[in-house]
């Protein structure tokens, strides 16, 4: 097949393609430039002057900086605390042989199925009794429930893939498990937890149901915020818009850097 | 395999904490949800909370607002996901040509970005891209000669605008996973296909295909599970309107649950949606797994 030759229908096609996929992101963004009087006008304006007075806005009047700082809580804690359960699980779902490892696995990753309006009617009941309602840790709990899955799915792939040689001489010289797990095996396994910390971090920075139903002011993350302003008649399109660019932006970045497993992360549950 | 000292107890401080708290966080909600939905539970009196016994599910299991939103959930479904796997399938067979170069790696991240896309964020995007006077969708269509239509405020047009934004959300997801699972057919044979003959099709379906079952199992599967747990784009875009054109089986249990504050009706609906959930799982891994067996 001659490289050079591209046949000028599947360069269309395919800028195309992108043009449909970048586009809503394209008017994202630039609706957040514009001003309420230019995002009002219709036709729709295409070329216009640029101006960050929205993202000011939000950020210093609308209380949408503090609800950026609670997404971030929540993601990072939550992601933290998932990595911290699921890692060690995890390596001894690869490494030991017991009774019920299957299915035990296999219940991890069915978690995947369950619609979190399932669990969201009695967390809320339960969270309620313990007057947690609106705080970051109910949120950074709940949140296991989709994090810690996928932790484990992909941890457990990434330590099968460690050669079990490198264990059995650390064995001979006598260290222990928790030696193995954390000296040798963790550190080979760098690549596959960071990938799994990203999943967790997108999965959680994106969540609105759960943040819905359990925050009201002081732990309200960005996502339930933006939702926030989509009440009443004039809706204020240039600071609805820079709020979810600001929420955007970053999952974008790390579904990019991370754009290789992105495909396999999201096929958990369905894939052996 | 190693041995250890202390097999079991080792076993249990590696995996415990990560049962246990998914135990306390996953499924202690589900049983309580099941007490629940025995109990007259409304929000606004807690302080009778009597057993009523099956009532709630012979009330939702009767009730057709029920039936619709679900009837809505799997028409979304049989809606978007055809012809998710036929533009997938389209632009994964595109991507797979050879000689694409540097445009191949720029596609592959275009696509990226609607599977990236906060929910939430696509049904706000909705809102601002399908209004009938300041949108740009009707100012598109409009350079196409059609008149401004009235996306949001209309039964069917608004149902369409879900299909729409569920269909480029999830339209790279269907491409990127078959294109996984034509990179796995061996080159000698596909090439030797390829000069057998000259048709596309049939390269697709007596070569190909075999090797994309497994990808569109899991598309099946994973599109369905995720179709019955969609809430976030669909609430920031219409919640459930206008009317209830739009109120898919999540949205339903959330406005009876949080909104109409009937926690034990809510819970016999969510409890009806799970075991739907465990038997269509089953039925797929069952029915899609032998075929792959076969």
């Amino acid at each position: 097949m001659n490289r050079r030759a591209i046949p000028l229908g599947d360069v269309a096609l395919l800028l195309l393609i992108i043009l449909f996929c970048v586009f809503p992101f394209y008017w994202m963004v630039t609706t957040s430039l514009k001003t309420q009087v230019v995002a009002l006008s219709t036709p729709p304006v295409w070329a216009f002057e640029p101006t960050f007075s929205n993202y000011t806005t939000v950020l210093f009047d609308e209380k949408v900086g503090a609800s950026l700082i609670n997404s971030l809580i929540v993601a990072v804690c939550t992601t933290a605390l998932a990595l911290l359960l699921g890692t060690p699980a995890a390596f001894a779902l690869a490494r030991f042989e017991f009774r019920g490892k299957r299915d035990l696995w296999f219940w991890f990753i069915t978690n995947r199925m369950v619609s979190p309006i399932v669990l969201a009617l009695p967390f809320f009941l339960i969270v309620r009794s313990f007057k947690m309602l609106d705080t970051h840790i109910a949120l950074i709990l709940i949140y296991l429930t989709f994090n810690l899955p996928i932790v484990i799915w992909i941890c457990t792939d990434q330590f099968r893939s460690i050669p079990k040689d490198l264990d059995e001489a650390a064995v001979l010289d006598g260290a222990g498990p928790l030696r193995v797990f954390w000296k040798i095996c963790l550190p080979l396994a760098a690549p596959g937890v960071a990938v799994s910390a990203i999943f967790s971090f997108i999965f959680s920075w994106n969540e609105l149901m759960f943040a819905l139903v359990l925050t009201r002011n002081a732990a309200k993350t960005a996502p339930a915020m933006a939702v926030g302003f989509m009440e009443g008649y004039n809706l204020p399109y240039g600071k609805i818009m820079a709020t979810s660019t600001l929420i955007v932006i970053p999952v974008v970045i790390f579904a990019l850097i991370a754009s290789k497993q992105l495909v396999r992360g999201l096929t958990m549950g369905a894939v052996k | 395999m190693l041995r250890y000292q202390n097999r079991r107890l080792t076993i249990f401080w590696f995996l415990g904490p990560a049962v246990i708290s998914l135990l306390l966080v996953g499924i202690a909600p589900l049983v309580f949800a099941v007490y629940t939905s025995f109990h007259r539970y409304q929000l606004t009196n807690l302080r009778s909370t009597p057993f009523v016994g099956f009532k709630n599910y012979l009330f939702v299991l009767t009730d057709g607002v029920f039936w619709e939103a679900m009837g809505r959930t799997f028409t979304l479904l049989l809606m978007s996901l055809p012809i998710q796997i036929a533009l997938g399938m389209g632009i994964a067979l595109l991507l797979h040509k050879p000689g694409l170069g540097y445009l191949r790696t720029l596609t592959r991240l275009g696509l990226v970005i609607p599977m990236a896309t906060t929910y939430a964020v696509v049904g706000l995007l909705g809102q601002v891209m399908f209004n009938i006077k300041y949108g740009v969708i009707n100012q598109l269509i409009g350079f196409l000669g059609v008149s401004p239509i009235n996306w949001l405020g209309d039964s069917t047009n608004a149902f369409a605008a879900v299909v729409f934004w569920d269909i480029w959300q999830w339209t790279p997801f269907c491409a990127l996973v078959l294109l996984a699972g034509l990179t796995t057919v061996p080159g000698e044979v596909e090439e030797a296909a390829k000069l057998e003959t000259k048709n596309w099709w049939k390269v697709l379906r007596h070569v190909q295909l075999p090797f994309l079952i497994p990808g569109l199992t899991a598309l099946f599967i994973l599109r369905t599970a995720d179709t019955l747990k969609l809430f976030d784009m669909v609430f920031t875009m219409t919640r459930g309107g206008p009317g209830s054109a739009t109120e898919l089986i999540s949205l339903l249990i959330q406005r009876v649950g949080f909104r109409a504050f009937d926690q034990g009706l809510a819970s016999a609906q969510a409890i009806i949606l799970l075991i739907l959930t465990i038997v269509l799982s089953m039925l797929y891994i069952r029915f899609f797994y032998k075929e792959v067996a076969q």
